[in-house]
């Protein structure tokens, strides 16, 4: 893997040993950190996410990564991927808990997914099939239909509908996966889907 | 579509694995993070782990020095992290934020509050406040009583609480639960088949996904849960235990029975070998 390091923030909302771990599975140089250093060394930078999404905001302001991340990822390009609440922290607005801004490097809004006509169970937990309707260089190698694991009540809605690559199915359409530019998101969590999961991964840690 | 989750359970008593009966009896079953590394290969779709000691002394009893012995809980759970790519549960002797903290940062996804809960229904909100509504998992052990009702127990189902399980589960979700996680005192450790009455009664009365255990003997046994008891996740301890590809054949059986369940698999072998003990993350601490 010539000189790519993906660095996975630990801003403390995420399970970040299970992320570390899984990028361990295929022998890529990853590290957990806070440190501004870091990021800046980094080729690659993910965002994990466990809790509430302004948890996850507050986390990233109070280590003032904020403004680092804009410079690495809007301006340099750097390839990004949030997972789950790190996914959802892309948005304009989350609705989880009362309002709070997102990064709002992809416009839409966060909110509580739709069960009131399939009467279905929140939170949306475990395996669920992948929808892919755009080509993305994450899903190489993965087939359609192919199961990963979700466990979140809320999702993200994006005002421009062709940032979605993938959705799944509970009752309504749930995005599954976003897209813009070198901006990657996953509402599932690849890191605890298996082989399908350490895939994707090893698509996103090879994206030049 | 979303598939019904099969789960193994795994109990973990001072540090080694085990099988229980009746809550009671409890019949050793050798290294715990072994048993995951087994499990890994046949791809469950989740694990739920259970701390059942009655004190905290941790010996794994390793006699070689492949992996090195383990002495705290939290080690153990760090172990069996690495070696599993899958979601995973963990409860057991939690009483604080603090804990639930500890456990999640050794790798743990979920935690189970049961004891806790009862004693102070306040802590399920706490934990769901800190780290999301889908972390608490509240777990509830039910017994029927002298009076042939289903009822409440604590404390590894040693300590009856009055408390009616389809009431205590509402109260659970209002206060914030993600899941709830339903053992049959009566029906562990026997191969009978779940309890399928009180299943019923308790996932009618909530919203929240529900995970049921205690009773199976045979594969039908998880067929019922999910068809008559209506179980979102089909969990099992013993059945798990004695035969190869145990996972894989379940999801087989109710694969070909027509369940929503994902299709049977195997691990790939790079996750096979890394989830085995050359695993080198072991070798880093």
């Amino acid at each position: 893997m010539n000189n790519k390091r993906v660095v996975i923030l630990d801003y403390g909302c995420g399970n970040v040993r299970s992320v570390f771990n899984a990028f361990r599975a295929f022998d890529s140089d990853v590290k957990i950190t806070k440190e501004f250093n870091d990021i800046r060394d980094a080729s690659h930078i993910v965002l994990p996410g466990v809790g509430a999404f302004a948890e996850c905001k507050t986390g990233l302001c109070n280590l003032n990564l904020v403004e680092l991340l804009q410079k690495e990822v809007i301006e340099k390009g750097k390839p990004f991927l949030g997972i789950c609440v790190g996914m959802q922290a892309l948005a304009t607005l989350g609705k989880e808990f009362g309002e709070h801004q997102g990064l709002d490097w992809i416009t839409g809004v966060v909110d509580k997914i739709d069960i009131s006509k399939s009467k279905l169970r929140l939170p949306h937990v475990g395996w669920n099939e992948l929808l892919i309707i755009k080509s993305n260089p994450l899903f190489e190698g993965i087939e359609p239909g192919t199961t990963f694991y979700f466990v979140h009540s809320f999702q993200f809605r994006p005002k421009d509908d062709s940032v979605v690559s993938s959705f799944c199915d509970y009752g309504v359409q749930v995005t599954a996966s976003v897209q813009r530019d070198n901006i990657f998101g996953v509402q599932f969590h690849p890191e605890k889907s298996q082989s399908a999961g350490i895939r994707l991964l090893r698509n996103f840690a090879g994206i030049n | 579509m979303l598939k019904n989750r099969l789960i193994p359970v795994l109990l973990l008593r001072n540090g080694i694995m085990v099988q229980s009966r009746g809550f009671k009896r409890y019949q050793p079953l050798g290294n715990p993070v072994a048993m995951v590394r087994r499990l890994n290969v046949w791809t469950p779709d989740e694990l739920i782990y259970l701390d059942i000691s009655p004190d905290a002394v941790y010996d794994i009893g390793r006699d070689d020095h492949r992996d090195g012995n383990r002495s705290s809980l939290l080690d153990i759970i760090r172990d069996i992290s690495d070696a599993c790519f899958m979601p995973l549960t963990f409860g057991g002797r939690i009483r604080t934020i603090d804990d639930m903290r500890q456990y999640l940062a050794a790798g743990a996804d979920k935690v189970t509050i049961n004891t806790q809960a009862i004693a102070n229904p306040e802590f399920i909100s706490e934990g769901a406040k800190v780290f999301g509504a889908q972390c608490i998992v509240v777990s509830i052990d039910v017994k029927i009583n002298d009076k042939g009702d289903y009822e409440v127990y604590t404390e590894r189902g040693r300590v009856p609480t009055g408390l009616d399980p389809v009431k205590w589960a509402k109260e659970a979700e209002e206060r914030g639960a993600g899941e709830i996680f339903l053992n049959s005192i009566d029906r562990d450790g026997t191969g009978k088949g779940y309890d399928l009455n009180l299943i019923r009664k308790v996932t009618d009365g909530v919203s929240i996904p529900m995970i049921v255990c205690g009773g199976v003997g045979e594969w039908a046994h998880f067929a019922e849960g999910l068809e008559i008891g209506g179980a979102s996740a089909v969990a099992a301890a013993n059945i798990f235990n004695y035969t190869e590809q145990s996972v894989y054949n379940a999801k087989k059986y109710l694969y070909e029975q027509g369940f929503s369940v994902r299709k049977p698999a195997l691990i790939d072998d790079n996750l096979r070998d890394r989830s085995s003990a050359k695993n080198p993350l072991l070798a880093l601490r």
